[in-house]
């Protein structure tokens, strides 16, 4: 029988933010093919607007690259206006990745060999506490 | 891969970039000795408009004010060995860039280069303002416009080089295009030869941010290890007639290049990854591969192209009004709670003035929203060293200038032991931007003529 443990998705994935104007995109990216599935099944456009709904997201996309074994997000509208009339400190949004590579994600033990990094305590971001959408 | 490879080295992925990066890259790029392109990616949004307002103070400014830094060290190796440079570091004066490179071979005893001016990005004047009035459908009303320029494409680059330029001094252009030009002079290929055109474009598009391909942008420690980050070697793409690539870098130099990195640039700042849309062609990502080939070596491949669209990004910066920034720390037992009660203060001083941000350093600064639903979320979490920072935004000065008196003023009426105040206010700029019909829009190149310059 398989079980299943809770991993934040930076074990098995990794990723860069880009900004243009008010638009934001994040590139989630498989540390190893076999992890892939996990993360298209399981990060998907909902539980990543779940995620950012503090930021009021209008739109999220999720664009796939199976060949890439990557994901692309693209959340409109979640920068305040963006690098012109944000008054974050980091009105890029640059950050933003961290916090979707905090999610949570189920992971088979027959996978976590392929997982990347080493367990640590539990996240303590207000938004980290929903379970994700499958 | 075939062996006629173009080799094009990028030393700047931004305005303020390290001035010492080109060295490494040209001296790889001598050793390998074959034909090569140096470029410096200099121009985000807005640094474009904050050149405008230099060449306003002073008509001869208003390049890359790092022009010399870069381009110093290695000018007399790149024109010693063939080794021709592009750049957008002429910002929003390239014909002035052109002459202080004149200049700055002279001073060092070097030939003057046969440097082209690519020109026709600018269309502030008044041959377009009907078209950016129509752009942007009134929202120019009452606002001062500092700066309005076309992304322009690699075609001007091209054949600049093709005429014969050793240097090519442009204005905005869509980065990749830095190194489309090269690739389209070198191998020949026709104006519609749209898959190669969309790889040379990736290649452009992996190299326009500097060190983000080769390690930097990218270290985590303990999960993403990169070692030399103080030395990062700064990126090479060899293209091959086909305008498949692999991306390297300088021998010895810190930082490295591996499959994971690469599919980080590859991504970066696209949308649909099928419609990466520049003014050359439209890139199609859907099944691109990137592969080790090599140590520091990926080749990336499956790169597909569609025909260009028929218009233009044009980006356009306004001034906005002023931003107010104003910090105080506070630290030891109960101090998160003296820094949200003078956060409490500070915004009961000043209801009505609008949107003021709220961010609690040590405790949240960056994830939160300027609306402060993240923050309302977020209990007391018993921070010992807060540092309390506000931000407002106003088309008033004067408005704008009462966040620094508020903050000042918890010296002596805000909660205890609130230290450290700094206050800082700033004009803004606004982007607005739109696509402009091709037709609308000239791009040309000329040779710059020291003699009628009188540089």
């Amino acid at each position: 029988m398989t079980t299943l443990s809770i991993e934040p998705l930076w074990r098995a994935a990794h990723g860069r933010t880009g900004d243009k104007g008010n638009r934001s995109n994040i590139s989630v990216i498989a540390w190893d093919p076999a992890l892939y599935p996990l993360l298209v099944a399981q990060i998907t456009e909902s539980a990543v607007a779940q995620r950012f709904a503090h930021r009021r997201p209008v739109r999220v996309q999720r664009f796939l690259l199976p060949t890439l074994h990557a994901m692309n997000f693209v959340l409109d509208d979640v920068l305040d206006g963006g690098v012109n009339d944000s008054l974050n400190l980091d009105s890029h949004g640059k950050a933003l990745s961290f916090l979707l590579l905090d999610m949570p994600l189920e992971v088979p033990d027959t996978l976590r060999i392929h997982l990347a990094g080493t367990t640590r305590s539990p996240t303590t971001t207000p938004y980290s506490q929903e379970t994700p959408s499958t | 891969m075939n062996k006629d490879v173009l080799r094009v080295g990028c030393a700047a992925g931004f305005s303020g970039d390290r001035t010492d990066a080109a060295r490494p890259v040209v001296d790889a790029l001598i050793a390998s000795g074959g034909p090569s392109v140096l470029i410096f990616e200099t121009l985000a949004e807005r640094t474009l408009a904050l050149a405008q307002i230099a060449r306003r103070t002073d008509p001869q400014l208003g390049y890359e004010p790092l022009l010399d830094e870069m381009l110093r060290p290695v000018l007399a190796d790149c024109l010693a060995h063939g080794i021709r440079i592009v750049s957008n570091f002429g910002a929003a004066n390239p014909r002035g860039a052109a002459r202080r490179i004149a200049a700055l071979a002279r001073e060092l005893n070097l030939p003057v280069p046969r440097i082209a001016v690519v020109s026709g990005d600018d269309v502030s004047g008044t041959p377009h303002r009907d078209a950016l009035n129509d752009g942007l459908q009134g929202a120019l009303a009452g606002r001062e416009v500092v700066s309005a320029n076309a992304y322009l494409g690699a075609e001007p680059i091209a054949n600049a080089l093709i005429a014969g330029a050793q240097i090519v001094v442009c204005g905005r252009v869509a980065d990749p295009s830095l190194t489309v030009g090269p690739a389209i002079a070198h191998f020949g290929w026709a104006a519609d030869d749209w898959d190669r055109l969309a790889r040379a474009t990736m290649a452009g598009h992996l190299l326009e941010c500097g060190a983000q391909v080769t390690g930097g942008y990218y270290a985590d420690p303990g999960l993403k290890d990169v070692a030399g980050l103080a030395r990062l070697g700064y990126p090479i793409a060899e293209i091959d007639l086909n305008g498949q690539c692999v991306i390297t870098k300088p021998p010895g130099s810190g930082g490295r290049v591996d499959e994971h990195i690469v599919k980080e640039q590859l991504l970066y700042e696209v949308h649909d990854p099928a419609a990466y849309v520049t003014p050359d062609v439209v890139a199609d990502l859907s099944e691109a591969q990137v592969q080790q080939v090599g140590s520091d070596r990926v080749l990336l491949r499956g790169v597909r192209g569609h025909p260009r669209t028929d218009s233009l990004k044009v980006n356009v910066c306004c001034a906005s009004g002023w931003l107010a920034e104003a910090e105080i720390s506070y630290a030891g037992a109960r101090a998160e709670g003296r820094a949200r009660l003078a956060a409490d203060i500070v915004r009961e001083r000043l209801a009505g003035i609008g949107p003021l941000r709220i961010d609690l350093i040590g405790v949240s600064s960056v994830i939160a929203d300027d609306a402060g639903h993240w923050l309302e979320a977020v209990p007391d979490s018993g921070a010992t060293d807060v540092r309390l920072r506000m931000a407002l935004r106003h088309t008033d000065r004067g408005q704008a200038e009462r966040l620094a008196r508020e903050m000042v003023a918890l010296y002596t009426c805000g909660p205890a032991g609130g230290g450290g105040v700094r206050t800082s206010l700033r004009p803004t700029l606004g982007t607005l931007s739109f696509l402009m019909p091709r037709g609308l829009i000239t791009s040309r190149f000329e040779f710059f003529d020291p003699q009628q310059e009188g540089a």
